[in-house]
Parts: C-alpha cells; structure tokens; sequence
C-alpha cells in the first residue's frame, strides 16, 4: 500500500476556489430554469407535458423509478460490505451513502412533481387508503428515507468532531462551520464508550437497512405490478426491479468515484482495487440484470397472449423499439464485454459502462412505464408520446440539484470517512483482509 | 339497495351519438378544442368507438358505446390513495370526489377500460355556452380525474338511456330480477367486457347478429 497523507481528506472540506462557484452557479442556474418549467406547469396544468390519454404516466414516473432505484447505492454497498467485513468498502462506504440519501429526495420529489394537485397533498395524510400501493411506497420510502439519513449520520459523527477540533486549533473566534460542526458532533470525545455505542449503532442500522431498501424497490414495482395492465402483472417485477435498482446504484456509485478522485485529488484512496472490486460487482449485477430481464420477456413471448404480445412487439419491432435495443446495449451487451476481460476491465472502461448502464437504466425504466400505457386491452384509439420542454427541464434539473447537493455536502463533510479509513490502516493486516474480502465478493 | 346496471343492445346501435352529445350536456362536460383533442386529451364521460375487422370485401364494423361500467370489484377504486374514487356500496356506483383528488392518475393506469379522463387544463367554455352548464352538477377544476357517475344526480334514467334514438340503452337494477335490466342479462346475447379480469362490470352488452 502507497503511504498516503490524510491531510487531502481535509483539503477537500476546507478549500474554495473559483472553479467550486463557476460550478455552483451552473447548476444554480440550471435549477432555476427547472424550476421555472415547473412553476409553468403548476400555473397552467399538466397538458403542458407530452402526457395524453391513454399515456397518463411518462417522463415523471420514470425519474421516480430510476431514482429511487439510484439510491440503492448506498445500501448494497455500505451495508453489505460492512456486515461481511471487506475491508476495501472504507474509503467509499460515505459517498455510496450519500448518494441514498439525495437520489431518494429526488425520487420523492419527481412523484410529487407528477401530481396534478399539489396543493392538495395534505390528503394522502388526512385520508389515506392503505389499500393503494402508493401508500405502501409512501411508508416504505418514508422509512428509508428516515433509515439512511441516521446511517449517514452515525458515522458521520466522529469525522466532525474532528473537523470541530480542528477549527477550535485553527480560528478562535465563532464560525458557522464550527457552530455546525459542534452540534453535529453530539459531544464527541472519543471515549472507549462511545465508540462501542456508535460501533453498535452502525451494526443495527446495517442490518436494519438492507431489508428496508429491498422493500423499497420492491413497492415501486408493485405500483405497476397491483394493477391488470399487460405486462406489468408481473410476479418477478419486485425482484426484477431490486436487481435493476442494485445494478444502476453500483454504477452511479462508479460515476461519483470517478468524479470525486479527480476532483479532489484522491487517487491514493479510491485505488484501481476499488474500481475493480466494483467493476466485478457490476458484472454480476449485469449478468443478473440480463436473465431477469430474459426470462420476463420470453414467458410474455412464449405464451402469446394478445395483449402483452403486442406490447412487447412495439418495444422489438415497433416505436420503442430504438429505446429498447439501446437499453440492451447499454444495460447488458457492452457492459458485458468491458467488464468481462481485464483488459477492458480499467477505470476508464468501468466509469464508460457505468455510464451506459445508468442511461441504460433510465431507458428500461422508461419501457417498462410507456409502452404499455400506448397500447391498452381493448382495441381503442392506441396512444404515443412524447414529452416536451417542460419535462426535460425539470428532469435536468433534478440531475442538477443531484449534483448540488452532494457538492455542497462533500465541501461541508469529509467525503471519505476519515476514521474509518485510519481504523483500516492501524489494523496492521489490510493487505490479507483486503484480498481476502475482494474475493468473497467476486 | 339498487345495484344500477345498463345494457347496450349493440343490433339497435346505428353509432348516432345522441347519448355522447346528451352526456356532455347532462354533465358538463367541458370542450378540449381540436389541438387538444388531437392530442388524446378530449374528456368523453360516454363515448362510442366505431372500429373495422377484416379486408375488402367481407368488412365488418363493430360500434360499441362505452360509460363507465360501475365495476362490481373495480381496479380503479384500489389503488385510488386518498378514497377520491370510491364505491358506494348503496348503490353500487363507483364513484368521485373532484375536491379530494390529488391528481396522480393512477386510477386512469389501472382501469382496463380507459374510462377514466384527466383534466390536462383548466376547462374552457367558450364565450356563452357556460348558459348552458347544468346546476346540478358541479364543474371540475384542472388536475383532477373525472368519468361518467351513471347520472347519480338524475337516477333512475342517466341521459344517454333517455337520449338512445334506437332505445338501444337499458338502464335498471340488477338485484331486481324481474327489471327489464336483469332479464336482459340473462340472455344469451349478453357478454361483459374483458370478463376474464375478474372485474364484473355491470354494463352488459347484447352481442349482434343473433
């Protein structure tokens, strides 16, 4: 292992430039304009997407599915890793728990931006029917939402009060920064006794969330799945949909890594060992991904019934065709090759799959939701869509407040866990752990 | 307690589209225009689909007129989240509450029928055919789901059964099996739509050319 200096782990915190507000202006901007699209559309109603009869549901339900799906990121990740001890999971168990966090705000907000009464909200508490899906999601994902802001938090706790040390040493006066970071810090010493509570706390939230985030995804299925439509009454939907959501949190997970190792400089911890252990990962999720996929459309195939028949002769041969072909490519076909030999298996060509299958992801989302609604059971006027300006804008803007937030929270927190990275280096054995790890998980 | 069902005799059809026309006056159905109708945004409570089968020259063409059918076990009302369309169990109506609505559409989703229709806009009506809106029965605002209620504000006779130039429209309680309604049901001509999902519609069409 290269000697490292944790020092850059602080850098990150504390520095400013004017790269840092050129960027933030650009996302405030694009922001601005999704919020102005939105404002539009609340003011003038719905119609101002491409949605129509029979396609009710469209770009909004299909950001609420792909981000919710984002979010499982954090879990898989950090959770799973942690509860089987590989020690390489250290220095990018935070960044895959902050992207949980600010994708399922974003999930949450893009099936609020779908309403058609806003205003009207308060409803769901006031007379809720647990008999509607949607409120099975709204409990799920309250509780996941709940759940991974505590397991952000928790190990959160004694990097700031490190940072909190640190500013105490550095500037005697008052600052918000150090404000903030006292409170968060809950009184952090150090003692013996609050690292067992805080170790204990990790442990139960670890084990807590992974089931919490399994049924998350697998709500967001049954949303489709309840109902009689062809080709969503489904029963691997829930599984299916876990497995996507895995699958494109691991590459967004990716994506991040890349972009914050070279932004802040942080090659000697997110090491070609952590892209490929990842990359590893990816592959089975994309092997997985492809079988369920298989075996959900050759069963419709197979069986021949009219109406889901149709469907998914409009996504091979038909309108959605051209999205459904590239989903395969995206999802399974290159993804499969880069990830398949080392050669290919590099950082470069891990963060291009990545790429590919979040798109990828976005799109299989989008041709589970539309194609179905264009064609329904009975032979009526069948339908078509295509969204507009306004929904392209908000989605936009929903990446850009992705982006936002998770920059201002890696200039606010460490975004590699600092302890929990020194914890690693001061256990004398990381190399045979390491190893050892990395193999478990192949 | 009523259980309220219609039967359309699809032989006394001619596709005339008087009960469309009577159901947009009766409910205050508001106008789309021809952008917005191009666009599959025109709301028709009642509405008649006229469709071809076969090639030249053994054509055939099937006009089925479709309300909603007050389904006995209706998809819609299940995943509804607030109760904002719900069953009345008294009469066996499905029916709305506009000022509940939140506007997620996933009543419109869930119905096999498409019955089901979406205020995209805040509704228009031109320069004085709001004189012609009926008191009885209230406007709905943009951002919520609307569809035919039987005329539950005018039962036992919706508009489209009394405007039916051909009489092809029956409308009636089921639970009575001597109203004209359940015999009719009980004929041999009688079929629901998509009767394998279990919904149990209660619009019976009489099939043609028996």
């Amino acid at each position: 292992m290269q000697m490292r200096d944790d020092e850059v782990l602080f850098r990150s915190v504390f520095q400013s430039g004017r790269r840092a507000y050129l960027l933030v202006g650009i996302l405030l901007a694009i922001i601005a304009w999704a919020v102005y699209a939105y404002v539009h559309q609340v003011a003038t109603g719905l119609g101002v997407t491409g949605m129509n009869r029979p396609v009710f549901w469209g770009v909004y339900v299909t950001n609420f599915v792909f981000f919710i799906g984002v979010s499982h990121a954090g879990t898989l990740v950090s959770a799973i890793l942690r509860i089987t001890g590989a020690g390489w999971r250290r220095p990018i168990t935070r960044a895959a728990e902050a992207i949980t966090v600010f994708s399922l705000v974003l999930g949450v907000s893009s099936i609020l931006i779908d309403l058609g009464r806003i205003d009207r909200i308060w409803a769901l508490i006031r007379y809720p029917r647990f008999e509607s899906p949607l409120l099975w999601d709204i409990s799920s994902v309250s509780v996941y939402l709940t759940a991974s802001v505590i397991y952000l938090y928790l190990p959160l706790i004694p990097d700031v009060a490190m940072l909190r040390d640190r500013l105490s040493a550095v500037q005697g006066r008052r600052s918000w920064r150090r404000w903030l970071y006292s409170k968060l810090a809950l009184g952090w010493t150090g003692s013996a006794q609050q690292w067992r509570r805080l170790e204990r706390g990790i442990s139960i939230m670890a084990v807590l969330i992974i089931p919490i985030a399994v049924s998350v995804h697998t709500v967001v299925s049954w949303i489709f799945a309840m109902t009689l439509q062809p080709t969503w009454h489904s029963t691997i939907f829930g599984p299916y949909f876990v497995v996507g959501a895995i699958f494109s949190g691991i590459a967004t997970l990716i994506l991040v890594m890349v972009v914050l190792r070279k932004a802040f400089g942080l090659e000697a911890y997110l090491t070609p060992r952590h892209f490929n252990n990842l990359g590893l990962l990816l592959l089975t999720m994309t092997l997985f991904w492809f079988y369920f996929t298989f075996a959900e459309y050759l069963t419709e195939f197979y069986g021949g019934e009219p109406a889901p028949l149709g469907v998914l002769m409009t996504k091979l041969g038909g309108a959605f065709s051209p999205a459904f072909l590239a989903m395969v490519f995206f999802c399974f076909v290159i993804p499969f090759v880069v990830l398949a030999f080392r050669r290919t298996r590099t950082i470069a060509g891990i963060a291009i799959a990545a790429l590919l299958i979040d798109v990828g992801m976005w799109l299989e989302r989008y041709t589970i939701i539309v194609p179905t609604l264009t064609l329904p059971r009975l032979p009526y006027p069948t339908g078509s869509y295509s969204p507009t300006w306004v929904e392209w804008s908000v989605t936009l803007g929903c990446l850009a407040a992705f982006a936002l937030a998770y920059f201002l929270f890696s200039r606010l927190f460490p975004i590699i866990s600092i302890w929990e990275v020194q914890e690693g280096e001061n256990a004398h054995v990381p190399a045979a752990e390491e190893s050892a790890a990395s193999e478990s998980t192949v | 307690m009523p259980r309220w069902a219609m039967v359309i005799d699809l032989d006394k059809c001619t596709g005339c589209q008087s009960c469309t026309l009577a159901c947009r006056m009766e409910n205050n159905v508001p106008f789309a225009g021809q952008e917005q109708a191009s666009k599959g945004r025109a709301i028709f409570w009642n509405e008649v689909f006229a469709y071809a089968e076969g090639e030249y020259p053994h054509v055939k063409m099937t006009i089925i007129p479709r309300p909603c059918f007050h389904c006995e076990n209706p998809p819609c009302v299940k995943v509804c989240p607030v109760g904002a369309t719900y069953k009345d169990e008294e009469q066996g109506l499905v029916l709305q509450r506009y000022e509940r609505c939140i506007g997620c559409r996933y009543c419109t989703v869930a119905c096999p029928y498409g019955v089901r229709y979406f205020n995209w806009y805040q509704p228009e009506w031109p320069t004085g055919t709001d004189r012609y809106q009926n008191p009885n029965v209230p406007l709905r605002p943009k951002g919520v789901v609307e569809k035919c209620l039987y005329c539950v504000h005018r039962l036992p006779i919706p508009a489209c059964v009394q405007a039916c130039s051909s009489g092809a429209r029956y409308f009636g309680d089921l639970d009575d099996s001597n109203s004209e309604v359940a015999q009719l049901a009980r004929s041999p001509r009688a079929v629901r739509l998509l009767e394998d999902l279990g919904t149990e519609p209660k619009c019976i069409y009489l099939k043609e050319g028996l």
